[in-house]
């Protein structure tokens, strides 16, 4: 058998014919013919999705990204982060910071204040507010107080090469810890009622159908572009070493790697993505408080991923649009029984599909094929000797 | 004249009364004639009257004249003319009617129309009577009396109350009552009342030798009370002599190291036993996650098992015994072993049904466990239902134990004393036991002891079995120091995950070390941030310790890679 002599030979191209139209022709519904429909059909038409549609499907599609994220640790690298939804909630929290500022003098108590802080009885904006009232400052603030954390946690973990499920448990306390911090009304940031009443940005009027419609192209246009940059990263040499890390470190390492380095790399990169899908999901549900960063709400992340496929990237993204619309539909229809089927599906994903959603089709196909060999050859004794 | 008349027609109907119950004690019928003097005596007289009881013991004084002052004190007059100071009730037998019962002694007033002895209570008429009336100045004299009637109560803490509270109201007058008092006193802790009241009082006095050694008193019994009464003082204007000065701030002083080094140890106590609660609930978990290597985020679920069965335990003794039974009180010891079992069989479930099958995948098991917790958080919701329940503590375990002004809660002695009694089962099943033997086996290398003839699937179920019955103790426990509720078992996963991983894993001595450890660590930080602040700095300082020591305080040592 002949060695391939450059990685290129094994995967020929990034994306075939069929995968870049499989890729654009979802794309371009959601991020064109979606929103055309809404801004041009009348309010009573069939086909027109309504407003309320297009807000949830760009609340699923921040959930996207941040699934997409947990997917590029937990499925290619072997990193169970429990700490996901922080640093979704920080760049939520650093672009609300922003949205706050903006609300000016409308709030309830027409202050220039956040009304938050006038009810506490703040008699200034603090020092570290100041640089917010500035919009690219604000997503500076979002790429990087994610990034930072992740960085400072990452360091220290995987310098101490603290791994697996230790990991994972480490995560959690510091989002646990995080969430203690941000509920405390001294802490600053509005205690467990977070910032919300939120009234324009870059000028916008936030409620408007047309800004909506903005917000939820651009999250459909980020999810994309995150889509390519991870589906790029992991078809490349990188890829493979990560998955090489995910499945025997040592070895990786003994080969000459710095390991940590990568991990502590693609743990920055994705809090940092992670971190503007929270900004784009804050203006679009109106909200963010210290529940969206809760140890649950990465296990919800995780759930996702699980349920559509981990190890690849289509999975997540299924998996979070999927996962989220049943819950969405059972919360309002069946809201007793919410948590029987979420834990149930996780469960049973875990015990029986571990390969989520994504895998159907092949064990359908390989139960189709056994059949069919079957059918032709009624030996039976071949059958059971097939692996 | 008319009413003197009555009184000693009514002294002969008291006497004969007392005669059947009392006759040995005549200062009670002395006590007894001058209150019924204070009552029927003419207005003019009262005053004095009432006043003449202060100091008089007797115990029909205070409620009567409790009773009086509220207007709720009749003269029923008899068919016989005389008159007797009685409180209205409702008939035991129901009825329009109302009966006197009779502040002089307690006892219904008998219908003496039916005879002598007659066991038929007079009838009265609802609003047939007018009550006794009083006067603003009458009432003053009233509360006078009723202030100081309680230092000679009968009950220690009646008397310790009202010794306080005369000692608050710094009236000098009172000084020779309580110093009677104290020449009598038995019980300790009211005498130590009773001087710090004295003192207390004297801090006022003329004379300034009595105020330096009144001060130096307090000083010597630690009272928090004189400590805000000192810096009333030195704050006063104008200022104390500068002897005065130099006295009340070294007695401050004193008071407040006192309380100081008091309340480190209460916090030290309180420390310890939080670390048990938390030692008991990681407990299981070293056992599931440190010695079988599976993630059971349904640990906390598991716990909450054990305090709903406790919950069902109490109810159904209370609905065997009914509510007054003594053996009442017994039901949290049927409840440790219900909630042991019922916890370990859901546990028992937990692992045939989900777990055998992800021992190869520690981090799936973590996800699976997850949705485990969630279904059984919304069961516990639909059976209980999503209000905290109700568990009442034995009474032995209410109150607690003062030791040199340190409080030991009951409830958390026992805390403390059961976990270690737990850790004592734990270390003997897995040290002095076959089936410890096995479990060891089967944990340092499943294929190797399976290889050898250990059933090892049996093995996994039984510990795992046993594991998940420590979290059901430990959820039996921590219903009797905290609310017991669907989501109970959310509020201590995070904590005992922490315990387990920084003491190291699969083993239980680390446990113990790093339980007691972060749980006093806590405690101690409490008072300096406030509450969350102190669990997040416990938070990160175990995050950095990690970084430290990766392995936890003990770790296992082992030669293999991965």
């Amino acid at each position: 058998m002949s060695v391939p002599a450059k990685l290129s030979d094994v995967e020929p191209r990034f994306f075939t014919r069929a995968q870049w139209a499989s890729f654009l022709l979802p794309t371009l519904l959601l991020a064109l013919v979606l929103p055309l429909l809404n801004a041009l059909l009348p309010s009573e038409h069939l086909l027109r999705p309504s407003d309320f549609t297009l807000n949830l499907y760009g609340k699923y599609a921040t959930y996207a990204v941040l699934a997409l994220g947990v997917d590029l640790l937990w499925g290619f690298l072997g990193i169970l982060s429990l700490g996901q939804a922080l640093f979704f909630a920080l760049g939520g929290y650093a672009f609300g910071m922003h949205l706050l500022l903006m609300i000016g003098k409308d709030g309830q108590y027409k202050s220039k204040l956040p009304d938050y802080m006038v009810f506490l009885g703040y008699k200034a904006l603090p020092v570290h507010w100041q640089p917010f009232y500035s919009f690219s400052f604000a997503t500076c603030a979002v790429l990087v107080i994610p990034a930072l954390i992740a960085f400072v946690f990452g360091w220290l973990a995987f310098r101490s090469r603290i791994k697996g499920v230790y990991l994972s448990i480490l995560t959690q306390a510091l989002t646990y810890a995080a969430a203690l911090l941000f509920f405390r009304n001294d802490f600053g940031f509005g205690g467990n009622n977070g910032f919300t009443d939120f009234k324009r940005v870059l000028g916008a009027d936030l409620n408007s159908p047309t800004t909506r419609r903005v917000l939820y192209v651009s999250s459909v246009l980020l999810l994309a572009g995150v889509f390519l940059l991870y589906r790029w990263l992991t078809r490349a040499k990188f890829g493979h070493l990560l998955q090489a890390i995910r499945d025997g470190e040592n070895r990786v390492l003994f080969s000459g790697y710095a390991t940590a380095s990568y991990k502590l790399f693609v743990f920055v990169l994705v809090a940092a993505i992670t971190g503007i899908a929270g900004a784009l999901y804050v203006p679009q549900v109106g909200i963010i408080n210290p529940s969206e960063m809760t140890p649950e709400k990465s296990l919800e992340a995780v759930v996702w991923v699980a349920v559509g496929g981990r190890g690849t990237l289509l999975g997540p993204v299924l998996g979070a649009f999927f996962v989220n619309a049943l819950k969405s539909w059972a919360t309002r229809s069946v809201p007793e029984l919410w948590l029987y089927i979420i834990g149930g599906l996780f469960i049973v994903v875990v015990l029986f599909l571990p390969g989520g959603l994504i895998s159907l089709p092949a064990r359908f196909r390989l139960l189709w094929a056994r059949y069919r060999s079957r059918a032709s050859r009624p030996d039976s004794s071949t059958f059971f000797q097939q692996p | 004249m008319i009413r003197s008349l009555l009184i000693v027609l009514y002294g002969f109907v008291l006497g004969s009364g007392l005669a059947r119950s009392s006759e040995s004690v005549p200062v009670v019928a002395s006590g007894r004639a001058q209150l019924l003097d204070a009552l029927l005596t003419p207005p003019a007289r009262q005053i004095a009257a009432v006043r003449a009881l202060i100091g008089v013991e007797d115990a029909a004084i205070t409620p009567a004249l409790t009773a009086w002052r509220a207007g709720e004190l009749y003269l029923v007059p008899l068919p016989n003319g005389a008159l007797v100071p009685a409180t209205l009730a409702t008939a035991p037998d129901g009825g329009d009617f109302l009966v006197a019962i009779s502040v002089l002694d307690g006892l219904p007033v008998p219908d003496s129309a039916s005879g002598v002895g007659s066991a038929h209570p007079l009838r009265i008429v609802p609003k047939s009577l007018k009550s006794l009336e009083t006067t603003a100045t009458l009432r003053r004299a009233i509360r006078d009396v009723l202030e100081v009637a309680g230092v000679a109560d009968a009950s220690p803490s009646v008397r310790y109350e009202s010794i306080e509270r005369l000692g608050q109201s710094r009236k000098a007058e009172h000084l020779p009552l309580l110093q009677a008092r104290l020449a009598i006193e038995k019980t300790p802790a009211v005498s130590r009342a009773l001087a710090d009241a004295i003192a207390f009082i004297q801090l006022s006095d003329s004379s300034p030798t009595v105020r330096l050694v009144a001060i130096a008193a307090l000083g010597e019994a630690h009272s928090l009370a004189a400590a805000s009464r000192f810096k009333e003082l030195l704050a006063a204007t104008p200022p104390p002599s500068s002897e005065e000065v130099a006295a009340l701030s070294a007695a401050l002083k004193k008071i407040e190291s006192h309380w100081k080094t008091v309340n480190f140890f209460g916090d030290l106590f309180r420390g310890l036993s939080a670390g048990s609660v938390l030692l008991l609930i990681a407990l299981g978990l070293a056992i599931t996650f440190g010695l079988m290597g599976v993630i059971n985020m349904a640990h906390g679920e598991l716990m909450v098992v054990g305090a709903y069965s406790t919950f069902v335990t109490q109810n159904l003794f209370v609905s065997a015994l009914g509510t007054a039974s003594p053996f009442l009180n017994l039901y949290f010891i049927a409840a440790l072993p219900a909630a042991f079992f019922s916890a370990a069989l859901v546990g028992l479930a937990l692992e045939r049904g989900v777990i055998q099958f992800l021992y190869k995948r520690p981090l799936e098991s973590l996800l699976a466990t997850w949705g485990v917790s969630l279904a059984l958080q919304q069961t516990f919701r639909l059976i209980f239902g999503p209000a905290n329940v109700q568990i009442n503590a034995p009474s032995w375990l209410q109150g607690s134990a003062a030791f040199h002004d340190v409080l030991f809660a009951y409830n958390r002695l026992f805390v403390i004393g059961f976990a270690a009694l737990v850790v004592f089962g734990v270390w003997l099943v897995l040290n002095r036991t076959s089936l410890g033997l096995l479990v060891r086996a089967v944990m340092q290398n499943r294929q190797m002891a399976s290889c050898i003839g250990v059933r090892a699937t049996r093995v996994n179920m039984l510990t795992f079995a046993f594991g998940s019955g420590l979290a059901g103790l430990a959820g039996a426990c921590l219903s009797q120091l905290g609310n017991v509720g669907p989501s109970m078992g959310q509020l201590h996963i995070i904590d005992s995950f922490m315990v387990v991983v920084s003491g190291g894993v699969g083993n239980i001595l680390g446990s113990v070390a790093a339980s007691l450890g972060i749980g006093t660590v806590d405690q101690l930080l409490q008072p300096l941030l406030g509450a969350v602040m102190g669990k997040i700095l416990v938070l990160f300082a175990i995050i950095l310790f990690l970084q430290w020591r990766p392995g936890g305080l003990f770790p296992t040592r082992s030669r293999s890679l991965d």
